[in-house]
């Protein structure tokens, strides 16, 4: 069998069963459609929630970020920020807004700030950064088809939508839930095949974690190794490259964490299990589950680019011949991931850092991940499971975010805001046709990627953490916050944030609109753009703190709101 | 047992509660901003096996440190809402 078919075949496989069990899991009542109701098993939400986190950019795109972009000790910054949000989401976040036991977030931030104008700028932020964090997922599905299944992007992308508009149209979160927890077994399953077989084959260690600390077959220590070779070829030592400066590693660091506990689609995971308790082992769970990938990912990021420089220069001196390049080299030329160009016509690739003399002209990141599993020379399953499995994370993370999008237009706009004398059918039609008209924006912003596009994973999480996430805090720990304070410091801290983008970035990132320019001496501080979301936050805090301290306290009603959420029975 | 509308409940809870999230922060804050950014380049000098320990806590450590401490708070937290009969009732 072609690799093509088989590709076909694991694909359609995986896709069979998602559709099985979205017929299985009809949701018949909002309950059901919002949060799963309220049913799901700690351990079965952990699952779902590491699929539904982990998405396009973290199975195909991350390894490379690390071992490539961010040239690896600098891509700390995304393992750290992307994990160290759920410790802030256990403690701080889920148990307080699961025991307020409602649909959705903007439904706390409108009660909790007793207005709806809190609640309609609560919507406003969340389309905000679920809907440029959707644009990726979508990009994603049409690219992982175009390239595996070798169909066209935008049949690829259609078919990705047909799939999502089937279950999460038919079930809500309770069909996304469970083919959630489907899409975590393939894509966890072919994330760490290739890893360990990687892993074995350079340093004879199955646990890529393990691994990536081990010695390679001339005894020297593989991170030694590569140190070594990336600093004879001019870059910088892996372990050691900072990414701009320490203050701009923690702030992007900080970013990602806060972000992570502020982004709507990870914290109504949480609003689907039985209790506060299992709200918080839930957190645990998930973690657990998104740290299997985690912690391979920068063992592949170090193996696969040692492996690609390998490939180049076998011995020092020694280089690869332009003709003698491995068929994988050749296949992924083809799709403008690899490129080379031989500058000085000697017949041979020469990799180095200096841009003058580089031969190896295109290193797309995600090459990284998309080749490893032909690098090692895997059979061709194996191949074919990358390809469902970068399939499953894309479409997981944008049925959630689907979700949250959807329950915040017929729920909080619709029900809570607009027309309050609905009946419960009418809402679950209303929210069944809010993720249809979802499925269908998404899909034409994936055909139609807008400029903004290009840098919009990390702006969902600036965007999350200077808006949402401290006023989801301060109203749970703070009973003097008031609906002015909160609405303002919201305002404030997406604005100075999306102010400092686009002032780099270009406005809604049209180049040339780039007032200051994106330079690095620009930069408030040396924090590039993406790390700017903890700044905004700041922001936030302090106007909400201040415009707080000016204005009446909050009614008696919501202050007994506040000490209510605080413990996990109710009084009375 | 002590009556769930009791305010010194309540108030012991929420301490508890405070005083569990500000131990298990800062071991949060030591181990990623700490070990992983702010004091990388000392912690480097110190070779464990094939890791320099700082760029370690930065790829590996860290997220194994935060798995542990959710869990342990959801330990915890389930100790003290028994002791305090803040239990609910399983769905």
């Amino acid at each position: 069998m072609s690799l093509t078919e088989t590709t076909y075949l694991v694909v359609g496989a995986s896709f069979a069963l998602y559709i099985f069990i979205a017929i299985r899991s009809r949701a018949g009542s909002t309950q059901e459609f919002y949060v799963a109701g309220k049913g799901i098993h700690p351990v079965a939400n952990g699952m779902a929630t590491a699929a539904d986190w982990m998405s396009a950019a973290s199975f195909i795109s991350m390894a490379g970020l690390i071992g490539l972009s961010y040239n690896g000790y600098g891509g700390s910054v995304f393992l750290m920020g992307w994990t160290g949000g759920y410790v802030i989401l256990a403690m701080l976040i889920a148990p307080y807004l699961r025991k307020y036991g409602k649909f959705t977030v903007p439904e706390f931030i409108g009660d909790r700030y007793y207005s709806d104008t809190a609640r309609v700028v609560a919507v406003i932020c969340l389309i905000i950064c679920s809907v440029t964090y959707v644009i990726g997922q979508m990009k994603g599905i049409g690219v992982a088809f175009s390239r595996f299944l070798e169909t066209d992007y935008e049949t690829g992308l259609f078919s990705g939508m047909v799939i999502v508009f089937f279950y999460a149209v038919l079930g809500g979160m309770k069909g996304i839930t469970y083919t959630q927890i489907a899409q975590f077994c393939v894509l966890i399953f072919a994330y760490t095949v290739p890893a360990i077989f990687i892993s074995l084959q350079l340093t004879g260690q199955p646990v890529p974690q393990i691994g990536l600390g081990s010695t390679l077959a001339d005894g020297t220590y593989l991170l030694e190794k590569l140190d070594r070779t990336l600093l004879d070829l001019g870059f910088q030592e892996y372990t050691t490259s900072v990414r701009g400066s320490t203050l701009n590693m923690a702030a992007f660091t900080a970013s990602l964490m806060i972000g992570t506990a502020g982004l709507p689609h990870v914290i109504i995971r949480f609003f689907t299990v039985p209790t506060v308790r299992a709200a918080r082992t839930s957190a645990g769970w998930a973690l657990l589950f998104i740290a299997i990938l985690y912690t391979t990912a920068p063992a592949v990021a170090a193996m696969a680019r040692l492996n690609i420089m390998q490939t180049l220069e076998p011995q020092p001196g020694q280089h690869l011949a332009v003709e003698e390049r491995p068929g994988w080299f050749r296949n992924w030329e083809q799709t403008g991931l690899l490129g080379i160009e031989d500058k000085n016509g000697d017949g041979l690739i020469q990799y180095s850092a200096d841009s003058e003399t580089n031969e190896l002209v295109t290193l797309d990141n995600d090459i990284l991940v998309l080749a490893n599993p032909e690098i090692a020379k895997l059979p061709n399953w194996v191949i074919a499971l990358v390809a469902a499995g970068g399939l499953a994370a894309a479409l997981s993370t944008a049925a959630g975010l689907l979700l949250a999008i959807s329950s915040a237009i017929s729920h909080d706009l619709l029900k809570r805001t607009l027309m309050p004398d609905i009946s419960e059918r009418q809402e679950l039609m209303a929210s069944r046709l809010a993720m249809a008209g979802a499925v269908l924006g998404a899909g034409y912003l994936g055909l139609n990627p807008p400029g903004f596009a290009a840098g919009t994973v990390a702006l969902a999480f600036g965007l999350a953490a200077s808006s949402l996430f401290p006023a989801l805090l301060l109203g749970i720990f703070s009973k003097r916050v008031t609906r002015e304070g909160a609405v303002l410091g919201m305002l404030a801290g997406i604005g100075v944030t999306l102010a400092y983008v686009f002032q780099h970035k270009g406005i809604m990132f049209i180049p040339g609109t780039s007032f200051l320019g994106d330079l690095p001496p620009n930069w408030f501080l040396g924090i590039e753009p993406n790390a700017f979301g903890v700044v905004g936050a700041i922001v936030n805090f302090s106007v909400t703190l201040t415009v707080s301290r000016l204005t009446a306290p909050p009614p008696e009603s919501v202050q007994q709101l506040v000490e209510d959420i605080r413990v996990p029975v109710s009084s009375g | 047992m002590i009556d769930t509308n009791d305010e010194t409940a309540r108030q012991v809870y929420w301490r508890e509660n405070r005083r569990w999230m500000l131990i298990l922060g800062t071991i949060w804050f030591v181990v990623s901003l700490g070990c992983g950014v702010l004091w990388v380049e000392t912690l480097n000098q110190i070779q464990v096996g094939g890791f320099k320990l700082g760029f370690w806590f930065a790829q590996q450590g860290a997220i194994y440190t935060f798995i542990v401490l959710i869990f342990v708070y959801a330990r915890v937290m389930a100790r003290l809402e028994k002791r305090l009969g803040f239990e609910e009732p399983e769905a």
